[in-house]
């Protein structure tokens, strides 16, 4: 369809003067496309973000001890390994939370005199009853509060959810404004060409025939503008992604982008294009039937 | 013979928005095959009449039927099609001014969807025929205003159509040059066109005394005889010597 649009022999071509890929429709295309991208990339990455937290908490409960009671924590242990279902069941290193704790208390962490609960995380099988565990566990420390990872992480998961919509919103809205920097070039184009649509028009040239030759040039400007976005967001992607794989390897995610997700992003710059074409199609009829 | 008619106006009236009518009451119809001058002082409406006469231009009222057809309000994707039936010289040229006078020429044929061998050999003529065949690749900036004026002439008229229309053809050239333009209109109308042209040259309308005058003032059409409504029903090109 595209290919169809940019084609024209020779002599049609030459009907509208050639001014090369400076335009500012190539600079716009080359912008919205960019940031659509990368938007879209953000909203892909965050979408994985919220997977991976997902399937890797759905069967994960923690056991929590006041420091009052975190003496109790091999019985509270003990007693959760007992029950059917339950496949494994650790419990957390105090030393490990005094090191989590120290990312925001500094070495005050450390201090024997800051009461650390106690922790084991508990995590179930398919089909297994939490709500046996939590019987199990209370039975031997009756202190102890018996969670699932889901429901901690909910409002995590909650911003994760909003951030990806956001993003989603971003790049349909970045599309609108493509659309619209589209009409307002094709209706330029029209104008500043108008004396030779007009002749063309008292020749006997169709609507489609005129409009066929503005498309052909906002097509290859927009082209040439997706193109360059494209380049210049796989650049920005893969500085920003090795930052982003360091921090994924340390929340213990996975690769950011699949397949599915690369193949999407390759059709944002090739959807960006098409509303391109189709807008100024569009635009460049309405703007005609305005004439006789 | 009775030559049917390939124009017809019936209480034609035009204005502009608002503005008064620059044509009323027009009333005539023009033989298939004629040679028509239209006469007038300058905003008779002469350009008006020509402009309903190519489709540039929907009266207001009445009726105009183009070719068997009644086109005043016929919707606008059947227009093209009978455009490209007529040959226009406007009085400004009216050529594109980054194309070559060959595709200026061509553009018609482009247009019409002519195979470029075909348009290759018919602009080349045509160029000869009008003196700028080494003119051909020269774009219409460098051209003067005679040679600018042929180019005009060339487009118009190389689809070789049913009607042709020309404002003031001959307002930029030499009398050679007008003489020989003259001659090509009345080469044209001899295969077939019906050719109207608008002017204030009085040597042109007397150089061919075969053609039917149509007169302007203030919009509205001198018709002292009657003949522009019932148009004569003798063959034309029967009749010339």
């Amino acid at each position: 369809m595209i290919l169809d649009r940019i084609w024209v022999s020779g002599p049609e071509a030459r009907l509208l003067p050639a001014e090369g890929l400076h335009g500012p429709t190539v600079a716009v295309m080359a912008m919205m496309s960019f940031v659509m991208i990368v938007v879209a990339a953000a909203g892909l990455a965050l979408a994985n973000a919220a997977g991976v937290v997902v399937s890797g908490t759905e069967s994960r409960y923690i056991v929590e001890l006041p420091a009052a009671s975190a003496s109790g924590l091999p019985r509270a242990v003990a007693a959760a390994r007992a029950v059917p279902g339950v496949r494994d069941v650790s419990a957390v290193p105090q030393a490990e939370m005094r090191k989590t704790l120290e990312r925001w208390m500094g070495d005050a962490a450390n201090s024997p005199d800051l009461p650390i609960p106690a922790m084991a995380t508990v995590e179930l099988a398919r089909g297994a009853d939490p709500a046996a565990v939590r019987s199990a566990v209370r039975a031997q420390v009756p202190e102890a509060r018996f969670s699932a990872e889901s429901v901690e992480l909910k409002p995590l998961l909650h911003s994760l959810r909003a951030l990806q919509w956001l993003a989603l919103a971003l790049v349909l809205l970045m599309a609108a404004a493509t659309a619209a920097a589209i009409v307002l070039a094709a209706r330029g184009a029209l104008d500043t060409h108008r004396p030779t649509v007009e002749i063309m028009h008292g020749i006997g040239a169709t609507d489609r025939q005129v409009t066929r030759l503005f498309e052909r040039k906002i097509a290859i400007d927009a082209i040439a503008g997706a193109l360059a976005a494209t380049i210049a967001a796989v650049i920005v992607l893969l500085a920003v992604g090795g930052g982003v794989s360091a921090t994924a390897a340390d929340l213990a995610w996975t690769a950011p982008f699949g397949v599915s997700d690369l193949l999407i992003l390759a059709l944002v710059p090739v959807a960006a294009v098409a509303i391109a074409i189709a807008v100024a199609h569009m635009t460049l009829l309405r703007a005609l039937r305005a004439s006789l | 013979m009775q030559l049917s008619a390939i124009v017809q106006f019936e209480s034609v009236g035009l204005r502009y928005g608002t503005g008064a009518e620059v044509l009323r009451d027009l009333d005539f119809s023009l033989s298939k095959g004629g040679f028509y001058f239209l006469t007038g002082a300058s905003g008779a409406g002469k350009t008006s009449l020509l402009k309903l006469l190519y489709l540039a231009q929907r009266p207001t009222r009445g009726r105009i039927r183009l070719f068997d057809r009644d086109l005043s309000d016929a919707e606008r994707e059947s227009l093209p099609h009978f455009r490209r039936r007529i040959g226009v010289v406007f009085q400004d040229f009216r050529l594109i001014r980054h194309l070559s006078a060959f595709d200026n020429v061509a553009l018609p044929l482009r247009i019409a969807g002519r195979d470029e061998a075909e348009i290759g050999s018919a602009v080349r003529e045509m160029l000869d025929w009008v003196g700028l065949g080494d003119r051909a690749g020269a774009r219409p900036a460098t051209l003067s205003g005679g040679e600018q004026q042929r180019v005009a002439i060339a487009r118009a008229v190389i689809t070789q159509p049913d009607l042709l229309v020309a404002d003031e053809p001959t307002g930029n050239v030499d009398a050679d040059m007008a003489r020989r333009l003259l001659h090509l209109f009345d080469g044209l109308n001899g295969l077939g066109t019906t050719v109207v042209v608008a002017t204030h040259d009085l040597g042109l309308i007397a150089s061919n005394p075969r053609a039917d005058i149509l007169r302007l003032d203030s919009g509205a059409l001198v018709d002292p005889t009657g003949l522009l409504r019932n148009p004569p029903r003798m063959d034309r090109r029967e009749a010339r010597p």
